[in-house]
This record gives structure tokens, C-alpha cells and sequence, in this order.
């Protein structure tokens, strides 16, 4: 059964995959200029350079020959160079996403500890004072625009009250080698290096993009959480529990809890694409180096193999995370396999 | 797992409040926020402002220098030199003390000696040398001054002694040789890397004498140098210098007043009142020889037509531009060299705003339905131009005004040039900061014919009467003559109008109040290697 599921899931990964490649590789012809510069970013290449990387890229050849060649170089690790940098992309690309997952995973982290929480203290206080102030509060959140929200959080935090750093991950005098390309973890397996006070500085610079990517994905959760919880207390076992007697603590803890957090957990999933794509805003406003601000970059800069294979990069990792949210789902809650049909 | 929970924050609540922090970084170095990558690491194969600013006196030094105040030439790497009389040999001495970087990449084995300064400058005109081709050849100010046809010969005479033989004496070629360009490389790393067939890295992981020592790089994000403990001159007080690549010019800014900068370049002038008001920064500002101007493509019609030209430098009003642009942080161009050059003389016959004259123009020219045309406004903020937009935007409404709708091209600062060299633009709002007091630095490199090859002439303007002024000028050392030289010369831009003057600006630059012994020059890129922390 389970089996069968989880062909269903690959089989429509792999659709998506290829149309996602399909769509990556086509990019190269509908970008202006040279196709050749697009595909290799070789600018001005001469006549023999020019030459070889044609029967490299086998632009002589037909689409699908190309198309096959395409996806080659993409599982080897060839993604072309970057026009501006000169540098291959996938380099590019293995340093900073990191960076960016780093931020949206800690984000993540925020929402659930926050959002969780507060969506069951919002459903257990149904139609009292503490549910009318979380509502609000997560409807203000929620409506908050995240770029207004961070300019708003640096005006008072970083230029008038000078409590936070307002760009990067670390104070830029700190040294700390890249191992992972995780700041934290590199701090730690570097055995906290400047008597601790890297890592310290480190948090301090994490602190505002944190808060302010986490800003729509817990409001996200409150509200799922508070539904999903509302939703099972209505259920006839929470009646009947509540029937013989148990507290409220009881009933929520030890029965509504487990039912109701269920599509919550697939929601934290899907939260994660749009996670990314707020990710790039917050990062271009804090200057976090990660790769929605160099995908911005890039598009600024007409840097069309950047461009190519941060979209790549970016969507294959979205599909990703959308894939074993689901599927860390389905092995929680086994109703959902029955489903026929895959969806996304 | 709780007690670790409650260490962390307890150790990050602190680090807020813990002064040690402060500490830490007094010693560790210095963060100078920068507008743009460095294009390359050897100030020999580029022009642009914003990488000397990174490279130049960071990492390397020169044979003699220029003495802002004095205007004189000061020893650097050449204790004292010698010009033969008919000024075509010069001699230098060198210093024996001067060590090469020692860094992860190559360690040095002697000192610098005459082969290097040997290496350095023969790297740009001979094309024996194994190094000329690396790059395309391509040395943008040596070429646009002449000086790769300049140099018969560099010769090595002893150990610590060169002497350069040139073709012809030019007054103008010690002040070159005083340029931030006029770096001197180490040979031996040269041969080091030619023996690894990597000859590429020569120019992007440097070794020089500098104060500071190349360390990391990562484009768009920082670049770290450390102190160079063997440094001839002075030790260096500061571990570490950071650029800090900040393109945006409010960011640059906040992060002064966030102290993650210390010192931040070209803050603009509209938000200097910020900085001034606080205790804790400092705001300097300072004369500086150079030039905003407004170029056309005189090789693209219809910019080939002079009555054009005219008709577009008329059709604008420039001191409309002077107050949105510059705030009063700038002069009017009174001609194309500023007032504080010793060869600068007031043209009568600038350009005024006169709209009704420009369409008279434009009907003389055959235009009188107007055209369209692009005007490339560059995405930095320079002391020539502090914001190229906003004039772009003005000059924009001015010209629909006499009928000619303008279309405005910004590209990324590095990218922006190279379409510049290879004359893809129509006009263009570009500038240019000295590099030496000397005036030909303002005529040779930006519109000399051999400017125009290299891509340095924004105009694309060869004309060979102009050449020969210059030539004449340089060919002397007599002061008087070559003022009327040089008189003529800017006369001559006034008339032809390759490029229409718009203004001077002042440089400023916004420094942490505890970070001292940083000077403002009139000419040439920024030297740290003394900075340091009260």
C-alpha cells in the first residue's frame, strides 16, 4: 500500500523534474543575446573557443540532443558560468543556498514553537479574551507586508535603538572558515573561535531576518492550528471524554492534540516554498548572502546562466520539500494514501 | 539540554550588554564599505575608481608618489632617481628592505629587487613578456596615455638600480609612473605561477608590498586583507581591513549609523546632514580634481554632427541639475579642466540653456521632427556624479523639451563600463577623478585616439589636431608653454564638444569618529595602510 503511494509520488516527481528541466533549458533560447554566451557564459568567445563549445553544448545538433546534453552537465554538476563572476554557478549556488536554508529553517523553527502554541491556547480559549488578541494579532501579522515589516523593524531596532546589526550573518571582522556554509554549525565545529563571542554575534545578526520571514508562516500555523483544534473538539470523542469528566488540560493534551496537529503538519511542509520566496525578499533587505539576493543579483546584472541555474536550484528545492512533506504525512496519517490520484 | 538552552542565552543576552565585544573589534580591524566589486586585483589592467579605492595603496606601492599638499614627488619603493638632461633616461635607486606578501598562496623567497620593477613595466608594452597577453593585453591607462609607446626599454642596471629609456622625453611621465597603476608585481611570483600553467590567478589572488595582504574574497559579499607584518614603510596598526561591497547608497549609510561600517565611500550629498548630526561620525569633504561629464557617441550619427551636439548641450539646464544633484556639494563646470588645476582656463563659449536656440540647431541639422536617442546614467554614486539617475531623469525632460525622447540604460556598475569601452551607448553621464595633479591626466586617458582603442574614450572622439596639442604639451617642461597648450585643448572641447562639462564635485567621505590618521587626497584612490582606532 505504502509502496504504491510512494511510486505514485516519484512517478509525479520525475514529471515534474522534467518539465522543470524542460523549462530551465528552454530558458537559454528565449533570453536575449547569444546563444551560445547564454548557455556557457563565455562572453566574446573566440573562433576556435567558440567552436569547442559548440560540440561541447551540441548547439549543432537538434533539441533533443541538446536537451539530453543539458540535462548531463546538470547532473554533473556543470551549470555553466556565471557572466558577472566568471565563476562556475553550481559553486555559486553550493555556497549560498546554505545560507538561505539556514535562515528559512530557523524561521521554520520560530514559527512552530511560536505558532503551534499559540493556536491551541487561541482554541482552548475559543470566544474569550486571549483568542480575540491572538486572532488580531495574527491578522495584523498576517497582513503585514514582510519587506515593510523589515524596514519598519530596522528604522526602530538597528538605526534608532542600535540593538541589532541590520545586514549580513556576521560581524565582518570575524573569521570563520566555511566548512558547511551553515554559520552556526561552522562557528560550532570550529570550537566557538573568538572565546565565544563569534557565535553570539552570529544569533545577533540572525535575530531580525528571523523574525520577520517567521512573521507569515506562524500566523499560517495559528490559524491552522486554532481551525484544526476548533474542528476536533467538535468531534463526539472529545465530547464523550468530556462527558466522563476530564479537564480541559487532559482533553486537549492527551486526545485533541494528536488528531488535530495532523494537517498542521502538512502545512509546515508546504510553508516551505513560500518560505523561499519570501526568504529572497528578506534577504536583499538585510543583505544576507544567500541565493534570492544573488538570483536578484543576477536578474539586476542580465546574469542569464546565474538567472538559469538559481531558478533551477531554487524550484527543484521547492519541489523537494513539497515531496517529503507529503510524505512525512502519509506515514503519519494513513487516510491520506488512499487518495487515487497524486496532487500538488 | 535545558542548562545548555539557558547557557546559550545567557551568553547572548550578554554579548548585547558585554562592552568586550567593542574591544574585539578595536583590535581586529577596520570595515570600509565599498560601492562595488573590485574588476581585478592588479590596478594595472583597470581604470575604474571604485577598485583602486580597494586595491591600489592597500596592496601594493609604487616607485615614487605625488605629495597631495606639495605637489611634489616623494620616494616610495625608489629612494631617489635620477633624469638624464635630455630627459629620455631616468634612473631609480632602489630601497633594499621591501618584502614581497608572504600569504596561503605563495611565500616569497628575496626581496624586491630591480628584476621585479623590470617585470612590472615591461609586463605592459613588451610583448615578450610571458605575462603581456594575460588579460587581452589590456592596460587601460598606460595605453590611453601613450606610455606602452613611451618606453623604448626598461633596463636593468644592477640589483637595486633601473633605468627607463624612453622614445622621447614627456613632462607628464614621472607623474605617471606616481599613478596608482604603476604598481610594482613580484617576478618571482610570476614565474611561480607560469611554472603551475596558471597564469590567469596573477590578477586575481595578488601578491604586492603593501600594507595590507590579500586574504579572501567573496563577490558581492566582502573582501578581507590582513596586516602585512613585513611592511617597509610603517607597521600596520589595524589586523584586518574588510570591504564591505554595499551597492546601495542608503545602505552604505544606515550602516554607518549601525556601525557595521567604519568609514563608507561617496556618501551622498542629500544625506550627509544625517551623518554630520551625530558625535560619533565623522564627515570629511575636500576638493578634488575631477570632472562629470556628459559624452556622445561621435562615431553613431547623428552625434557625428556637431550642429547636434551643440543643439543637445543647449537644450539642458544645468544649474537646475547643479542644485537636485549636487546640493551645493559641487561647482559648474566652467571648462573641462577644474579650477584647481594650474592649466585651467574659464571658456567664455560654455553651452548655455537657450531651448529655442537647440531647435534652430536641430532644423539646421536636418532634425527638426527630433529623434531618439539612449543616455546610459551610470548605477553609482561617484564624486563627479553623485547621482547619475536623477540628472539622466532630468536631462530626460529637458531634451523632450526640443523634441528628442531619451531612453535611460543602467546596467551593473562593472558591466555598465565594459559596454561603455565597446561603444554600445549613444551618450553617456560619466566622469573622471584624477589620478595626478598633472593636467594631462584629464585629456590623454578619457579623449586621446589611442583612448578611443582602448575603450577608455566615452565619446569615441579621435581627432588628430587635438592628439597633436596633447603631444605638443607633453613634449615640453616648459610650464608657460604648456598652459597655452592646454588652454587650446580645452578650448577646443568647448567648440567641438565631444563631451559637454557639467561639473566639479567636492569628495567626502564619513568616517567613525575613533578611527584616525586616514587623508582625504585630491587626486588618486584612498590609502588605509595607517589607519587605526583611538
Amino acid at each position: 500500500m505504502l509502496f504504491e503511494y510512494l511510486l505514485r509520488r516519484f512517478s509525479l516527481l520525475l514529471f515534474m523534474v522534467f518539465t522543470l528541466t524542460v523549462f530551465t533549458f528552454s530558458l537559454s533560447y528565449m533570453f536575449p543575446g547569444e546563444l551560445l554566451t547564454n548557455v556557457s557564459g563565455q562572453v566574446n568567445p573566440s573562433f576556435t573557443q567558440s567552436q569547442q563549445l559548440t560540440e561541447k553544448y551540441h548547439l549543432n545538433e537538434g533539441v533533443i540532443v541538446q536537451y539530453l546534453a543539458f540535462l548531463q552537465r546538470i547532473l554533473q554538476g556543470d551549470w555553466g558560468v556565471s557572466l558577472s563572476s566568471g565563476q562556475s554557478v553550481f559553486d555559486h549556488v553550493v555556497k549560498l543556498f546554505p545560507a538561505t536554508l539556514e535562515l528559512c529553517v530557523y524561521a521554520l523553527l520560530v514559527s512552530i514553537f511560536v505558532g503551534i502554541p499559540a493556536g491551541i491556547i487561541a482554541s482552548a480559549y475559543h470566544k474569550r479574551w486571549p483568542e480575540k488578541v491572538i486572532n488580531s494579532l495574527s491578522l495584523l501579522g498576517f497582513s503585514v507586508p514582510i519587506f515593510w515589516l523589515a524596514l519598519l523593524l530596522i528604522m526602530v531596532f538597528c538605526l534608532g535603538l542600535g540593538l541589532f546589526p541590520m545586514s549580513g550573518r556576521i560581524g565582518l571582522l570575524y573569521e570563520v572558515e566555511p566548512i558547511s556554509n551553515f554559520i552556526l554549525l561552522d562557528i560550532v565545529l570550529q570550537g566557538f573561535p573568538y572565546q565565544g563571542l563569534a557565535f553570539v554575534d552570529a544569533l545577533h545578526h540572525l535575530a531580525l531576518p528571523t523574525i520577520v520571514l517567521a512573521m507569515y508562516p506562524t500566523t499560517v500555523l495559528i490559524r491552522f492550528t486554532r481551525d484544526s483544534m476548533l474542528d476536533v473538539l467538535e468531534q463526539n470523542y472529545i465530547k464523550t471524554a468530556r462527558a466522563k469528566g476530564l479537564n480541559r488540560r487532559q482533553l486537549i493534551m492527551h486526545h485533541a492534540l494528536r488528531n488535530a496537529l495532523l494537517p498542521v503538519i502538512k502545512q509546515i511542509g508546504l510553508q516551505f516554498s513560500t518560505l523561499i520566496t519570501l526568504a529572497m525578499i528578506t534577504e536583499v533587505i538585510f543583505s544576507w548572502p544567500g541565493v534570492g539576493r544573488w538570483l536578484i543579483d543576477s536578474i539586476y546584472q542580465r546574469d542569464y546562466p546565474a538567472i538559469q541555474g538559481g531558478l533551477l536550484a531554487v524550484s527543484m528545492f521547492v519541489i523537494l520539500a513539497n515531496m517529503l512533506a507529503e510524505f512525512s504525512h502519509t506515514l503519519l496519517d494513513p487516510l491520506s494514501r488512499n487518495q487515487a490520484h497524486g496532487k500538488v | 539540554m535545558r542548562n545548555l538552552l539557558l547557557g546559550v542565552l545567557c551568553t547572548y543576552l550578554l554579548g548585547c550588554i558585554d562592552a568586550s565585544q567593542q574591544t574585539i573589534r578595536k583590535t581586529q580591524g577596520l570595515v570600509y564599505c565599498s560601492e562595488a566589486n573590485p574588476v581585478s586585483f592588479n590596478p594595472q589592467v583597470t581604470t575604474t575608481g571604485s577598485t583602486i579605492d580597494i586595491i591600489a595603496s592597500q596592496l601594493y606601492d609604487t616607485l615614487l608618489s605625488i605629495d597631495p599638499e606639495t605637489a611634489e614627488f616623494q620616494p616610495e619603493i625608489a629612494h631617489s632617481w635620477q633624469v638624464s638632461d635630455d630627459g629620455k633616461m631616468i634612473t631609480f635607486y632602489l630601497r633594499k628592505d621591501v618584502q614581497f606578501h608572504h600569504t596561503d598562496y605563495f611565500t616569497p623567497t628575496r626581496l624586491l629587487n630591480a628584476d621585479d620593477v623590470v617585470f612590472s613595466f615591461s609586463r605592459l608594452f613588451d610583448v615578450y613578456n610571458p605575462y603581456h597577453f594575460v588579460g587581452d593585453a589590456n592596460y587601460p591607462y598606460f595605453q590611453s596615455v601613450g606610455l606602452d609607446q613611451l618606453i623604448r626599454q626598461v633596463v636593468k642596471v644592477d640589483d637595486y638600480t633601473v633605468r627607463f629609456e624612453l622614445f622621447n622625453a614627456e613632462s607628464s611621465f614621472l607623474s605617471n609612473l606616481a599613478t596608482d597603476f604603476a604598481v610594482i608585481l613580484s617576478q618571482e611570483y610570476a614565474d611561480h605561477l607560469a611554472g603551475l600553467e596558471q597564469k590567469a590567478l596573477f590578477d586575481t589572488y595578488p601578491i604586492g608590498t603593501g600594507p595590507y595582504k590579500y586574504k579572501s574574497f567573496l563577490r558581492d559579499n566582502l573582501i578581507r586583507y590582513h596586516r602585512n607584518e613585513h611592511y617597509w614603510k610603517h607597521p600596520v596598526p589595524m589586523q584586518q581591513l574588510v570591504f564591505d561591497i554595499t551597492t546601495n547608497g542608503t545602505s552604505r549609510i544606515a550602516k554607518m549609523l549601525t556601525k557595521e561600517c567604519d568609514i563608507t565611500a561617496h556618501p551622498s550629498a542629500t544625506q550627509l546632514s544625517v551623518l554630520a548630526a551625530r558625535d560619533d561620525i565623522r564627515v570629511d569633504k575636500a576638493p578634488n580634481l575631477n570632472i562629470g561629464y556628459w559624452a556622445f557617441n561621435t562615431e553613431k550619427p547623428p552625434f557625428d554632427n556637431l550642429l547636434v551636439r551643440k543643439a543637445l548641450a543647449h537644450s539642458v539646464d544645468f544649474e537646475k541639475i547643479m542644485q537636485a544633484v549636487f546640493y551645493g556639494n559641487g561647482i559648474i563646470a566652467r571648462s573641462h579642466l577644474p579650477p584647481s588645476s594650474w592649466a585651467f582656463k574659464a571658456q567664455d563659449n560654455m553651452p548655455t540653456y537657450n531651448p529655442e536656440y537647440a531647435k534652430q540647431l536641430l532644423i539646421e541639422a536636418g532634425y527638426e521632427d527630433g529623434f531618439s536617442m539612449t543616455l546610459w546614467a551610470m548605477p553609482v554614486s561617484r564624486i563627479y556624479n553623485p547621482n547619475a539617475r536623477k540628472m539622466a531623469e532630468l536631462i530626460q525632460s529637458d531634451l523632450k523639451g526640443i523634441g528628442i525622447s531619451a531612453r535611460i540604460v543602467e546596467y551593473e556598475w562593472n558591466t555598465f563600463l565594459e559596454r561603455i569601452g565597446q561603444h554600445e551607448h549613444d551618450s553617456v553621464l560619466l566622469g573622471w577623478a584624477a589620478d595626478t595633479p598633472d593636467p594631462d591626466n584629464f585629456f590623454s586617458p578619457l579623449l586621446s585616439c589611442t583612448a578611443t582603442f582602448s575603450g577608455k574614450n566615452p565619446a569615441n572622439w579621435c581627432n588628430p589636431e587635438f592628439d597633436l596639442l596633447l603631444t605638443q604639451a607633453l613634449d615640453t617642461t616648459d610650464v608657460e608653454l604648456r598652459k597655452t597648450f592646454y588652454h587650446q585643448a580645452q578650448q577646443m572641447i568647448i567648440e567641438q564638444l565631444p563631451l559637454v562639462p557639467i561639473a566639479h564635485g567636492m569628495r567626502f567621505q564619513a568616517t567613525s569618529a575613533d578611527v584616525k590618521d586616514i587623508s582625504l587626497r585630491p587626486f588618486g584612490g584612498i590609502s588605509l595602510g595607517k589607519a587605526r582606532r583611538d
